[in-house]
């Protein structure tokens, strides 16, 4: 029982790594604020929910897994207010720069 | 090798490179970032060591020092262009380089040296912790050992406040701390301002009050507290207080009074100054530390909030 348990937590936290990865890549490679906001909550939500959800079987008493459960949605409140803030700012400093640049060219 | 061992290699290799990228980076922004995930990777380093308390003063501290380098960012970034023109040139920052590797390299060295087991108070900690009622030898040590130094420190963070306030223009002089914050109440920050509140009161009073017996502490859970002040001032759900009202300084100075009447009172019901008599001793570090989170909330807050800038 303790061995399928300890193969499904490295199962899902190799998974949430790979989904951290994935994350990591996007954030790198992708060409705007937006897309890259975008590549981000997949670390956020689902490389970390994967990570807790592997870690739950070890975390010894239900107050340990309530307490990483509660871990998971802080990050996901966090997270998610952060990212529509930056978008909503990249958003307006492109209007802002778009109008500057056709102000110029009349 | 194992693979302790190779995590561990792993993280002092992670914060050394977090270290050199936020000493290189170009925008103040960028390195402000940079140093807020440096102090993380520390944090993570403390718990390697076993030092928890430390590890959740660092996680604390370290994202309050990063609003406040923010803040600092922000205004700089007027005179950012002109100041990259005079940063110190090539030999300079070798020179300054090759200096903290020298003084790095000795700590390392000395360290390194000590004898195994390392000469430590620990055992003598451990030996008397009874006298103090508390489980957590670093409580005990900081409240009852050592009380002195943290009487002293919350009279340093005092002295500090009144530094920034002093800061202030003769005519708003009293006033209320930093620009009035206008977010959408109806927006994503105020949400959050109005959702995570809650939760990080109970969090910093649970934090304050495990301390007794496991990793945490009064300072700890004031600075959460101050955290969650501060999150509700940003989103404008409610203005900084002018600095001169009279409760909030009764409440600043607290801390340090009720520590040190209760200092004090040793003299008379103890062996001296800052003793406890041992019957009443987990009761009377319980009462200063509830006196402490409350200052220490209230004073980190208005030292982020900044000088008076507006009159009430």
């Amino acid at each position: 029982m303790s061995f399928a348990l300890d193969i499904l937590t490295i199962t899902a936290v190799s998974a949430g790594a790979f989904f951290f990865l994935a994350g990591t890549v996007g954030l790198l490679r992708f060409p705007d604020p937006l897309t890259r906001l975008h590549a981000l909550t997949k670390a956020d939500n689902l490389g970390l929910g994967l990570v807790v959800l592997g870690l739950l079987p070890q975390a010894g008493s239900l107050r340990g897994g309530l307490k990483l459960i509660c871990v998971w949605l802080l990050v996901l409140l966090a997270g998610a207010t952060i990212s529509q803030l930056i978008a909503r700012a990249a958003v307006a400093s492109e209007a802002s720069e778009a109008s500057g640049q056709r102000g110029k060219a009349n | 090798m194992t693979i302790a061992a190779a995590l561990e290699i792993a993280l002092a290799m992670l914060v050394l490179g977090m270290a050199a990228w936020t000493i290189a980076a170009r925008e103040t922004f960028a390195a402000v970032v940079g140093f807020v995930a440096y102090g993380l990777l520390l944090a993570l380093v403390w718990v390697r060591l076993d030092a928890v308390d430390v590890a959740l003063t660092e996680a604390a501290i370290g994202g309050l020092s990063g609003i406040l380098l923010v803040g600092a960012a922000a205004r700089l970034r007027a005179s950012e262009t002109p100041a990259v023109a005079e940063s110190p040139d090539g030999m300079l920052r070798v020179g300054a380089a090759v200096l903290a590797t020298i003084v790095a390299a000795a700590l390392a060295a000395g360290v390194l040296a000590l004898p195994d087991p390392a000469p430590a108070l620990a055992p003598a900690v451990a030996a008397n912790i009874a006298a103090t009622g508390l489980g957590n030898p670093v409580t005990s040590v900081l409240m009852a050992f050592r009380a002195m130094d943290t009487l002293l420190e919350k009279v340093v963070l005092l002295l500090a406040l009144v530094g920034v306030w002093s800061l202030a223009p003769d005519r708003v002089w009293g006033g209320r701390p930093g620009p009035r914050h206008q977010a959408d109440p109806l927006g994503v920050l105020a949400f959050l301002a109005r959702l995570l509140p809650p939760v990080g009161i109970v969090v910093g009073i649970y934090i304050f009050w495990v301390g007794a017996d496991h990793p945490g502490g009064a300072f700890q859970g004031g600075t959460i507290l101050a955290a969650m002040w501060l999150l509700v001032m940003t989103a404008g759900l409610t203005d900084a207080p002018p600095v001169r009202l009279r409760w909030l300084r009764l409440v600043l100075i607290a801390g340090p009074a009720v520590f040190l009447v209760v200092g004090l009172a040793g003299l008379w019901l103890g062996d001296g100054f800052l003793s406890y008599p041992v019957a009443y001793a987990k009761l009377l570090i319980v009462t200063i530390e509830v006196a402490m989170t409350l200052t220490i909330a209230v004073t980190l807050g208005l030292l982020l909030a900044g000088a008076p800038e507006r009159s009430a």
